[in-house]
């Protein structure tokens, strides 16, 4: 018998200027099934979903909803078929209820009362019938983001979705809000729905898809179904070639501390208490990893280390260097005392994207007296310190003239880490080092930093990916809430424990 | 053709598209006038080239708009909008004339540089409040700068009308320099290599003028302080994460903005007027953005859109006086239509021509 398609896709092509970001896709997903697409960033998913949700048109191919033949030109079209669709940054408005949030946009008549009274009852039935509890008078911004992304689902099922999307659900969840959204995803198969899991996570796909394709360049790559597959295949379909998912390391051998915190504190223009009291240390050769759901005081922690933001309050010791708040260190004394810092988020911080790459081959160190004559730059200089970097991290394409904005993220990213290590640093701070970097890159970048760390350097390494803390870290510091909750030995770590602490519950409190 | 060679392409296009449109409507507004639209074109480049004396005229407009078009255009590549050339230039040359008036005994070779590091100081200080202000304490410069304008307006007309002012003298001006601190004027330079031309107001500071537009452009794309600005203009957070000072730049980049309008004064009062005196600066300073955002910010640019503006002045000038029906609001018209289309319209026909050059470049392999 042949299976209830929910969605049938048929070569559809897209392509953006001479970029083919869309080639000849066919995609076919069953009703009532969860449906994995998997692929490294830039792979074409989004695109294809953006297609499907009408933000885009596809340049040929077809669409077929409920086995009839459908054209989705706008948002619109395609919540009337019966699509919706979660996005990764949430489209809520912060200061609404989740009541106004789930009505608005389809409020109907002139009171709005009443239609928010009739939502309600409605609202109440979706959520009985899903375990999707919120409350729905709360106004957005005081929930936690676990919460949000209900009201996302919430949304979607109000508006009559049969076909629910999910792009990149689980970034900014813990482990237990993404195990706790599995298993309302699982609520939703069970009742008939078909859901659209988009990601890049291995782990997330094997653990709850019923079917997965994998795309890569544009293409789908295979069709699949979980139970007959492994990660190790799914990641060589990724990439198109043998992927070595563990990182290899010998053990650390330490030495004296290159990094000490002591009670840093660091409060945020509107007031907020964003880092409580952190002291810790690095050590050389050795990578302290520091995890924690996103928006923890990480951010903050790294801007106070690094000399983005002025230190508040505390104090840090570089080598031999002590850094007070009275000293104003600003990002380029603490390179001069030692430190390399692979920012977060490399298109704000880590790069000047209208600047071509050999320009920022050399961002932050371009006071150094090798790049500079009496007046002008040497420019030669420059273009074989970016040469070599370019080189050395394989960084494609190979043209130091061009922008950096038409580099993939991944070779954004090289292009970052090759000009801080390359600098060679004894303390090394790392921020989300793989953010929207493909698996390939990410491979690589991770063996650099163990490479570091075997060479005798510090290094500090800040990652929301906690897979990515367990596999390169010695030491896992989790914070939480601005603190740090608890120290754990790399080598005993587990994921349901550091999980625990990523949610704020200490072991004492247990 | 490479991408940097499309990008040049695409650039030129709209650019002369846009101009290309300025004049068609202009030329259709003349024609509803009951002129003859070829002959005022023709009039028109006659009066801006056509003899000497309107080259020297033109050439001579184009040193100021080149001032202010590489004050704007310094401004901008720090993320500025620094509307404030016009106060700039005027306080510049304050700066300018009281080194003349107090020391035009002197010789000139001494009190060039004395007068330019004069106009620098006097309009870089005028540049450097509102990016003090925007610096340290968030107030947009646009804002900041305009005020600014209106400041030096009123102090100028206030020291020019009593403190100044000759005390037997009826007009608000200062009395005039000594002939030793003038700068020599185009037909005198001519004149030592026995070349004759005729004599119009054009001087030695249009070279100043062609020499401060080449090391605007090795300043800002060959220097480690031109990288910090741009930097900085370009996005902030990344030159924090650098190292680099936002509002160090900021204020460095009104100074120098501020500065560079001052040389206006240095055309103005030491190399043609000989004397302070009211609105020297008239326009020349808002014409200044107009030229650089022709100009794409560009030196280079900036040399064809102060030339193209100087044309526009002297030609519409000229035209004015030869075409009874066109008088001085419809040169004004033409220069506003060439602002509306090459400026704030740019991007009207860039999706056709960023089309046509994709074609011919895919032709061309």
């Amino acid at each position: 018998m042949m299976p209830e398609l929910a969605i049938e896709l048929t070569g559809i092509n897209k392509n953006f200027g001479n970029v083919c970001a869309n080639k000849d896709v066919s995609l076919k997903v069953e009703s009532g099934t969860i449906h994995g697409i998997i692929g490294e960033n830039g792979a074409g998913k989004s695109t294809l979903m953006s297609i499907l949700y009408g933000f885009y048109q596809a340049d040929s191919g077809s669409i077929s909803v409920q086995n009839t033949p459908t054209v989705i030109r706008s948002a619109h079209d395609a919540i009337d078929a019966g699509i919706g669709m979660v996005h990764q940054h949430f489209m809520l408005v912060d200061n609404f209820s989740v009541l106004e949030n789930v009505v608005l946009g389809t409020e109907k008549g002139f009171s709005l009362k009443k239609s928010l009274e009739v939502s309600e009852l409605e609202l109440h039935r979706l959520e009985k019938e899903y375990h999707l509890e919120v409350d729905i008078n709360s106004v957005i911004n005081t929930l936690p983001v676990g919460l949000q992304q209900r009201v996302e689902i919430l949304k979607a099922l109000y508006r009559g979705a049969d076909i629910l999307i999910l792009d990149e659900p689980t970034g900014v969840l813990t482990p237990q809000e993404a195990d706790h959204l599995f298993r309302i995803l699982n609520e939703l198969r069970e009742q008939g729905k078909t859901v659209i899991l988009i990601t890049h996570k291995l782990r997330e796909i094997m653990a709850i898809t019923d079917n997965v394709s994998v795309m890569r360049q544009g293409e789908i790559v295979a069709h699949l179904k979980t139970a007959e597959t492994n990660r190790e295949e799914l990641a060589e379909l990724m990439v198109g070639r043998k992927v070595l998912l563990r990182v290899d390391k010998a053990p650390a051998k330490t030495g004296k501390p290159v990094l000490t915190v002591e009670h840093l504190n660091f409060t945020d223009d509107s007031g907020v208490h964003r880092v409580k009291d952190v002291s810790f240390n690095v050590r050389s050769g050795e990578i302290v990893g520091i995890a924690g759901v996103s928006g923890n005081g990480q951010s903050e922690l790294l801007a106070s280390i690094t000399g983005i933001q002025p230190l508040q309050k505390g104090q840090l010791k570089i080598n031999s260097e002590t850094i007070t708040p009275g000293l104003r260190a600003d990002a380029a004394d603490m390179r001069r005392f030692g430190m390399a810092h692979v920012p977060e988020d490399r298109q704000r911080l880590g790069l000047v994207t209208a600047f071509s790459a050999h320009e920022n081959s050399i961002l932050g160190y371009h006071n150094n007296s090798e790049y500079n004559g009496l007046i002008e730059m040497d420019r030669d200089a420059i273009l074989s310190t970016c040469k070599h970097g370019m080189e050395h991290y394989d960084v494609r394409p190979n043209n130091h003239n061009l922008r950096v904005s038409l580099f993939s993220g991944g070779n954004q990213q090289k292009l970052v880490v090759a000009r801080e290590i390359e600098r060679d640093p004894d303390l090394l701070v790392v921020g989300q080092p793989t953010r929207g970097v493909d698996i390939g890159a990410i491979e690589f970048i991770h063996r650099q930093l163990i490479a570091m760390r075997d060479a005798g350097k510090a290094v500090l390494l800040v990652s929301v990916e906690l897979d990515e803390i367990l596999s390169l870290s010695d030491r896992i510091l989790v914070m939480f809430a601005g603190q740090i909750m608890g120290e754990v030995d790399a080598s005993v770590a587990n994921e349901r424990d550091i999980g625990l602490l990523m949610a704020g519950i200490s072991k004492e409190a247990e | 053709m490479n991408e940097r060679q499309a990008n040049t392409l695409v650039v030129t296009l709209v650019t002369l598209v846009n101009l290309l449109i300025a004049f068609l409507i202009s030329g259709i507004v003349i024609w509803i006038l009951g002129e003859d639209p070829w002959f005022a074109l023709k009039t028109m480049l006659y009066g801006a080239f056509g003899y000497d004396e309107g080259l020297g005229y033109t050439l001579y407009y184009t040193t100021n708009f080149i001032f202010t078009g590489l004050a704007f255009a310094v401004g901008f590549h720090c993320g500025l909008f620094n509307i404030g050339a016009e106060g700039q230039a005027y306080i510049g040359g304050l700066g300018v004339g009281l080194i003349c008036l107090w020391l035009d005994n002197w010789p000139l070779w001494l009190v060039f540089p004395l007068a330019i590091l004069a106009s620098i100081i006097f309009g870089g200080i005028w540049g450097a409040i509102p990016g003090y202000l925007k610096a340290k304490r968030g107030s947009h410069e646009v804002v900041t700068t305009i005020m600014f304008n209106f400041i030096a307006s009123v102090i100028m007309v206030n020291l020019l009308s009593h403190v100044l002012r000759p005390p037997k003298n009826m007009s608000p001006e200062s009395r005039e320099f000594g002939e030793g601190v003038w700068i020599p004027q185009m037909h005198e330079i001519f004149d030592w290599f026995g070349l004759e031309i005729t004599r119009t107001p054009l001087n030695g500071t249009f070279i100043f003028a062609l020499l401060s537009l080449f090391l605007v452009w090795r300043f800002i794309w060959y220097t480690r302080w031109g990288y910090e600005l741009r930097t900085v203009g370009t996005n902030d957070t990344a030159a924090v994460y650098a190292g680099i000072s936002v509002s160090k730049n900021i204020i460095i980049a009104m100074v120098i903005g501020g500065g560079l309008a001052g040389f206006v004064g240095i055309n103005e009062i030491m190399g043609s007027s000989h004397r302070l005196m009211l609105n020297f600066q008239a326009g020349i300073g808002f014409t200044g953005i107009a030229v650089s955002l022709i100009g794409r910010n560009h030196p280079l640019g900036i040399l064809l859109a102060a030339l193209l503006f100087g044309i526009l002045y002297q030609g519409g000038a000229e035209l004015s006086f030869e075409v009874q029906a066109i008088d001085r609001h419809m040169v004004v018209l033409i220069q506003g239509l060439v602002i509306l289309f090459a400026g704030a319209l740019e991007n009207l026909f860039r999706p056709q021509i960023e089309q046509f050059v994709k074609r011919l470049s895919s032709l061309d392999s």
